[in-house]
């Protein structure tokens, strides 16, 4: 096996050294139940080209553009990401490092964290930003677990239209703490219904997420008054990073902490992972961060350079105490988003962003030219809700059959909402290819 | 100092990102604009992001500079014990890249995703053989989020059984994350003290277990790199207290196809495959952390599971007693991938003579270094093993000057300062791909630091000498912390 560079012969010399007649010997201390008698059941060791061909099979049993036309965000999107960036982060010495424990070898992945920390920090409007996180829903969690920790209250309030499987891994994580969580309804224009907050006391913190998932841009410098008279820390999260690229960020809107997911930034998909999840806050509130954090410093010349810090927040040295069991950030991703937002600028990214926005609109006006309706008349970034006639689902698998996915069927996570369907345009997507799905749901 | 792997190069400067480039440059390709303005208020408009405006080859050159400060298993020998640094083979991100599996978006309809959801069905089947368990989910994103998933587990069983616990055991040689973990599923940690022998005694599992005690969270092998040889016997204390055995797998490397968690005793247990099944660390992440477990467990694992009709795969939500959901897709498919490539590139019999070798090379660490490095625990070791800064004591030179001196030779530092047990321990994991010549000029860089220990200290106590930069002050950055620039 060319992973295993041990000859027979290395192998006697170093059972010399240690003692033993053979290498089951050093297995010794296991006691003989516990060893098992069976080999494993597992397929065949392939060779290098026989795994291209079966890991090819299986890539190409995927529905993926350009050969398919998919009008689906909901969490995940498909963006334009340049050679050069990909290239980077398949640089190795990024790539097989570990935690940078040791700095003095590891100020490569120490620096681009510390860049990415900054530049995440600038999109979102904060003044720090974690090292990152495992997705956008587990940092939304995060994020509420330590405004409970700050506030020291035990209700949290979060909108319904934060991303539905976001909610439901906020309720995972809080099911065994005891604490509340209470989910505030929707309007009919699209955005969270803030009024039953007068009936709520005692919240830690309420968390709103803008763009929504319905994609409509929520008005959070309204929702930050409605959240300060309840004494509660302010949460934003987001699902489609880039909208900040054109849209007011969350930190000029008074948010208290920033959360979501960053995949949008330099990230393939993946079937939904490895993800980016960003974590941001205000600088009071950097000792309650939960997670991994790189700050700058002096070696013993004076000479700049960066470490890792304020572990004492963290388990392996607080154990039990730390503010969460995390050990780890998802550093590659970071660097992935770090080396995108550095490849599109300041400038161009809101040149991005504003295609973004303006290929989704096109797409509605034309579908609203067509005869459907627009389901809720607020203002969107990339993606909208639009209502199709009954019957639709049986278009909806003819799409399927010509390459086209019309869609995120929002039934399953709105019953109320049966025949409605969140629609997301981003650059990639041309004009033509509207125009023909367009044509294709007139038939 | 003889000639070692560790050299100097020529190292290149590089400022910060926004130290450099202009506005008005750009080092991306905007895409056609092929349809008009539609106006959005201003009032829901913002400045452009304070990004620095940078060009193609400034990009490619910062990140290549940066690169080149890194030290990764590809640069050299990563003795990190726990943490199984071995080799990440090269194929794995070729198949990773492939647009099926890169391009996917996670809630295609399942018809779409037949490849993902295949390689995902089967990887659960692979592990489940692989620790002799019942079942396996593979959304966990790392091993601490494995842990946490499996608490959960736990706790949603006592919940169910109408008696819920209030207290876990976790050994004295545990990971930090487990006491961590534990905390937030509400258990109160009690420590198990290990035995003279650096394992759990039965008895002193039994002296602490009781009904009001949800499990006992182990590591096995333990972080001292032994095996917990009570394991049976602890299980059967545990599980006549109706508690539930829960075994952190990071250590699974060293008895891949020997031992099976599940046939001994354990009812859940995690995987990291980024340790184990040879998936990169990416200087921190992204991982994967599956969580196996018994069929008593089975129903509270999280949704959505995979399942299998005819050939046919598809997501199912319809476990009403699970505990959730981990993160907001489906894992982390792209680590999959890779961990999924190995293990069918490996075959059974190479995957057991890879926790054959990896115990082979601890052991010969073990048995040429513990003449000059005091030896914690003199028994066989299994896949890594735990030394201390004992024997240097008198030379005024800690585990902290070594494991930095280390650098200038051309290697990675072990674990260092754990497991707790150890006082000033240093924990060397080679794992299997290291060959014998790369680990004898690790031993003998070794012997050469403990040389200089007594001859020449103070090269330890100023080391590193030959990295981009010397020890840098970690003190400061806590105490007027700058995390952003």
């Amino acid at each position: 096996m060319r992973y295993l560079p041990h000859t027979s012969e290395d192998i006697k010399s170093m059972l010399q050294v240690v003692g033993a007649d053979n290498i089951d010997g050093l297995f010794s201390t296991i006691p003989d139940d516990c060893i098992s008698k069976d080999d494993l059941q597992l397929p065949d060791a392939l060779t290098e080209w026989e795994l291209d061909s079966h890991m090819s099979a299986l890539s190409d049993a995927m529905a993926v553009s350009p050969d398919y036309k998919v009008f689906m965000g909901a969490g995940s999107y498909e963006h334009y990401i340049p050679a050069s960036a990909s290239f980077l982060l398949g640089r190795s010495e990024f790539v097989t490092s570990y935690t940078p424990y040791q700095p003095e070898v590891s100020q490569g992945t120490l620096q681009a964290i510390y860049e990415y920390q900054t530049l995440a920090a600038r999109l979102l409007g904060m003044e720090v930003a974690t090292a990152s996180h495992y997705d956008g829903a587990t940092a939304l969690a995060e994020s509420l677990l330590m405004a409970v920790r700050i506030s020291k209250k035990r209700k949290v309030a979060v909108s319904s239209l934060i991303h539905p499987l976001y909610r439901q891994v906020v309720r995972t994580y809080f099911e065994p703490t005891g604490y509340q969580v209470i989910e505030l309804p929707y309007l009919n224009n699209g955005l969270t219904d803030f009024d039953g907050l007068d009936e709520l006391n005692d919240l830690a913190a309420v968390a709103v997420q803008s763009p929504n998932f319905f994609g409509c841009i929520e008005n959070l410098n309204e929702a930050e008054e409605k959240i300060r008279n309840k004494d509660a820390l302010f949460i934003t999260c987001f699902t489609e990073a880039l909208s900040y690229g054109l849209l007011k960020n969350p930190g000029s809107q008074g948010a208290d902490i920033v959360c979501g997911e960053g995949q949008s930034l330099g990230i393939p998909r993946s079937f939904g992972g490895p993800a980016l999840g960003m974590l941001a806050s205000r600088k009071k509130y950097m000792r309650s961060l939960p997670g991994r954090l790189v700050g700058q410093t002096k070696d013993l010349d004076g000479k700049r350079g960066f470490v890792l810090t304020l572990a004492t927040r963290e388990q392996h040295i607080r154990r039990e105490k730390a503010t969460s069991n995390i050990c780890t950030n998802n550093s590659l991703c970071a660097l992935a988003a770090a080396i995108y937002m550095a490849s599109v600028g300041g400038t161009e990214i809101k040149k991005l962003a504003e295609l973004n926005h303006d290929k989704a609109e096109y797409l509605k006006q034309e579908l609203k030219k067509a005869g459907f309706k627009i389901s809720f008349e607020s203002p969107t970034f990339n993606e909208f809700v639009v209502e199709f006639p009954a019957g639709f689902d049986s278009v909806y698998d003819r799409l399927l059959e010509k390459k086209i996915v019309a869609g995120l069927p929002l039934a399953e996570y709105y019953p109320e909402l049966t025949g409605h369907y969140l629609l997301c345009v981003t650059e990639t997507m041309s004009k033509n290819d509207m125009d023909a799905f367009v044509r294709e749901i007139k038939l | 100092m003889k000639e070692t792997v560790g050299a100097t190069g020529l190292i290149l400067n590089e400022p910060l990102l926004w130290e450099k480039g202009k506005k008005g440059r750009c080092g991306y390709s905007l895409p056609r604009r092929d349809v008009e303005s539609f106006l959005l208020d201003n009032e829901l408009t913002g400045e452009c992001p304070d990004f620095p405006d940078l060009s193609e080859v400034d990009v490619v050159r910062h990140y290549t500079r940066l690169s080149q400060w890194n030290f990764g298993v590809d640069t050299g020998m990563y003795p990190l014990g726990s943490c199984t640094m071995k080799y990440s083979p090269k194929t794995n991100e070729r198949q990773a890249g492939l647009s099926g599996f890169a391009g996917a978006h996670p809630l295609l309809p399942t018809g779409l995703s037949q490849g993902t959801l295949k390689m995902m069905f089967e990887l659960e089947r692979y592990l489940t053989e692989i620790t002799g368990m019942d079942a396996t989910t593979l959304q966990p994103a790392a091993g601490a989020h494995g842990e946490l998933t499996g608490m959960l587990i736990i706790h949603a069983y006592h919940k169910n059984r109408g008696a819920q616990r209030s207290k876990i055991l976790v050994p004295d040689t545990a990971h930090g994350t487990n006491p961590a973990t534990a905390t937030l599923c509400g258990y109160r940690s009690v420590q198990v003290e290990s035995n003279e022998n650096g394992i759990l005694s039965a008895k002193a599992v039994a002296d602490l277990m009781d009904e009001d005690t949800a499990g006992i969270m182990l590591t096995n092998p333990n972080t001292l790199g032994l095996f917990e040889e009570n394991i049976r016997e602890i299980s059967e204390i545990v599980h006549s207290k109706g508690g539930i055995v829960y075994c952190d797998g990071a250590n699974l490397n060293a008895v891949m196809g020997i031992v099976k968690m599940g046939k001994i005793g354990v009812d859940v247990m995690h995987l990291n495959l980024h340790k184990t099944f040879s998936t990169p660390h990416g200087g921190g992440g992204p991982g994967s952390g599956p969580v196996c477990v018994k069929k008593h467990l089975e129903q509270f694992l999280p949704v959505p599971r995979i399942v299998e009709e005819k050939g046919n795969y598809a997501f199912s939500d319809n476990y009403p007693e699970s505990i959730g959901k981990m993160q907001a897709f489906h894992g982390n498919i792209g680590v999959m991938i890779k961990a999924y490539s190995y293990i069918i590139s490996m075959g059974p019999k190479d995957l057991k003579m890879a926790s054959r070798l990896a115990v082979l090379n601890a052991n010969y660490i073990k048995e040429s270094l513990k003449d000059t490095l005091d030896l914690a625990y003199d028994r066989p070791c299994m896949h890594e093993c735990v030394f201390s800064d004992e024997k240097q004591k008198d030379d005024h030179v800690t585990t902290l000057d070594m494991a930095k001196r280390l650098m200038d030779y051309g290697f990675h530092p072990p674990t260092v300062y754990f497991p707790l047990v150890v006082h000033g321990a240093i924990m060397v994991e080679p794992t299997e791909t290291e060959s014998k010549e790369d680990i004898d000029k690790f031993i003998e860089a070794f012997k050469a630091i403990a040389d200089e220990a007594r001859d020449a200290p103070d090269l330890l106590h100023n080391a590193p000498g030959k990295s981009k930069v010397r020890r840098l002050d970690e003190v400061s950055a806590a105490r007027k912390p700058c995390l952003a620039g």
